[in-house]
């Protein structure tokens, strides 16, 4: 498999997990028996039908819940597992989500540096230095004293990537990261995130319903069952990076994203007839 | 001509400059005023009396007796003492009713524990507390302060309750994503995020002290106290007969609530710079 440079930290390993929410008198199955095993420096793309459990997975990486069974270990140490109900969450693996989550009333700035600050592991200097050498790289010099509301929806994306790489992660979670985005700007934060890649190759876990987003960014597309959440096709994305959008023309680019979507319309047909037996009484 | 003449503009000029809503606000301001004088003349004016609005002193005679007041020792008195009671029981509903909301929106505990209780006691209107507040204080000025108090607390401890528990989940979560103790997201995470509705909150209340003080004040001083203040000045002008001085004792309640809320919601504005306005 190619790879953006040889690092060796960010291995994630999840080994069969199942998560069970069980609620009053029901018991959601969303998770089952999902294995997944993302090398340093890979970006992994999981697609599959809405509400399958994508969200569900990541959260068990990200220490926001616990798993049912299963283990998640990051580069041999054990996350979450037997004897460890739940992962702590950590500056290892910063999280980006759908909706945005910067600090309102931090300026840009504030919020870069919230990470090593938080843990002191920098100085103030030190992390603001370092701050603008992020915000440089990603092409935001000048908005440090900025508020969040006072950006576009853009540019909020691009520190809250800068803002995650601050804390030095074995690995990014980005759970749908883009999809409140015109296409447009979509397009921008693809390459901007692969620029970044390419300079900090990190291990990603990309949540997104988008197929076009999955081929583009992905080395590996793994597309999950219908609830509860499994892979059930995973796919090597054969195309060298650094891509840019010249790409999205190429034929082996349309291939992929066709054998995608055969293969995610199918869960997602079986997803709608699930729901709808759910449904009948 | 002075040289400078040039330099200022005219009445119609400096009208011009002003920003269209104080333009709106002086004109409404103009022909209220204008109306209710017609309104007291009545009786003279037209031969008979507006009902209700006739029999109220006409503007110029209150703003008279008001302009008369200003040099008035025992009337600026009366601001002092409703001012300094307003601030002893708004201060105190702040450092108590800000530390308790938070506490409810952090922990289920107290939540389970005492917010059934403060709901139960939040329905009894302030003034309905006077009695018992005589009675438990042991001085008057207390029992004023502790009404008034009750005024500001249940909205600002309601106010900074649901502000905290609107905190964004995702928010704390990249925070603790971040490696933020729990100390750190409390301080960086839930109270700048809890900001704007204390500030809200506060703003409201502090409208409500001014509702209570007055009524507080008359009733406590009417008992024979004297507790002075600007609703005994009312009562006072009252028992005299004096309906200028009635309504002048109104009308400075109102400017002393709207400019203590104005200050509070600049100042709050301060504290929450991230906060966009129009
Ligand atoms: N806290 C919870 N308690 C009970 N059920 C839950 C809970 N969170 C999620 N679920 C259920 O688990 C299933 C998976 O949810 P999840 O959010 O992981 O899906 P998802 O794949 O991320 O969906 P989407 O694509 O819409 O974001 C859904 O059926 C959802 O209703
Ligand atoms: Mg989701």
């Amino acid at each position: 498999m190619k790879r953006a440079a040889p690092t060796s930290i960010g291995h994630l390993k999840i080994e069969d997990a199942v998560k069970v929410y069980r609620s009053r008198n029901v018991e959601t199955l969303a998770v089952d028996h999902c294995s997944l095993d993302i090398q340093p420096g890979e970006i992994c793309m999981i697609v599959g039908p809405s509400g399958c459990g994508k969200t569900t997975l990541l959260n068990a990486v990200a220490g926001f819940h616990g798993l049912t069974s299963g283990r998640i270990t990051l580069d041999g140490e054990l996350l979450c597992g037997p004897g460890k109900p739940m992962a702590e969450p950590g500056p290892d693996r910063v999280v980006v989500f759908q909706n945005g989550a910067l600090f309102p009333w931090m300026t840009v700035l504030d919020n870069v540096t919230f990470g090593p600050l938080s843990q002191k592991t920098m100085t103030t200097s030190e992390a603001r230095e370092k701050a603008r050498e992020l915000l440089a790289d990603a092409g935001l010099a000048g908005m440090e004293h900025r508020y969040p509301e006072q950006l576009s929806s853009g540019v909020r994306r691009r520190v809250e990537i800068a803002r995650a790489m601050m804390n030095d992660p074995a690995v990014l979670l980005l759970d749908e990261p883009y999809r409140a985005l015109d296409s447009l700007t979509r397009a921008m934060m693809h390459e901007a995130l692969l620029e970044m890649h390419a300079r900090r190759p990190v291990t990603i876990l990309f949540i997104t319903h988008d197929l076009e987003e999955a081929v583009f960014l992905g080395h590996r597309i793994v597309v999950m069952s219908a609830r509860p959440c499994r892979p059930t096709l995973q796919m090597e994305i054969d195309i060298p990076h650094p891509r840019d959008y010249s790409i999205t023309t190429s034929d082996a680019y349309r291939g992929y994203v066709e054998s995608a979507l055969d293969a995610v319309h199918l869960e997602a047909q079986k997803s709608f007839a699930a729901n709808e037996a759910e449904a009948r009484p | 001509m002075t040289p400078h003449a040039n330099t200022h503009p005219g009445a119609i000029g400096r009208w011009r400059t002003l920003p269209s809503a104080g333009r709106r606000a002086a004109v409404s301001l103009i022909v209220m005023l204008l109306a209710w004088e017609l309104i007291a003349h009545s009786p003279r004016l037209f031969g008979f009396e507006v009902p209700y609005l006739g029999v109220l002193p006409a503007p110029s005679a209150v703003i008279g007796e008001w302009v008369m007041l200003l040099g008035d020792a025992h009337y600026w008195g009366s601001w002092y003492l409703s001012f300094t009671r307003v601030f002893a029981g708004f201060i105190s509903a702040l450092l108590l009713g800000v530390p308790l909301g938070l506490w409810f929106a952090i922990s289920p505990t107290m939540r389970n524990l005492f917010f059934p209780v403060f709901e139960m006691l939040r329905p009894v209107p302030p003034i309905a507390w006077v009695p018992a507040a005589i009675i438990f204080w042991p001085t008057q000025e207390l029992s004023i302060i502790s009404v008034i108090f009750l005024g500001a607390f249940y909205t600002i401890t309601l106010n900074t309750y649901n502000g905290g528990r609107r905190v964004d989940l995702a928010i704390i979560q990249s925070a603790r994503s971040m490696g933020a103790s729990r100390s750190n997201i409390f301080r960086r995470i839930v109270l700048p995020g809890t900001l704007p509705s204390i500030v809200a909150g506060a703003a409201i209340g502090m409208g409500i002290t001014w509702e209570v003080v007055v009524a507080a004040e008359l009733i406590s001083g009417g008992n024979g106290g004297g507790g002075g203040g600007l609703g005994l000045f009312m009562w006072d002008a009252y028992l005299a007969g004096n309906h200028e001085q009635i309504l002048v004792g109104m009308l400075s309640i109102g400017l002393a609530g709207y400019f203590s809320s104005g200050l509070l919601r600049r100042f709050g504005g301060l504290l929450t710079p991230w906060l966009s306005r129009n």
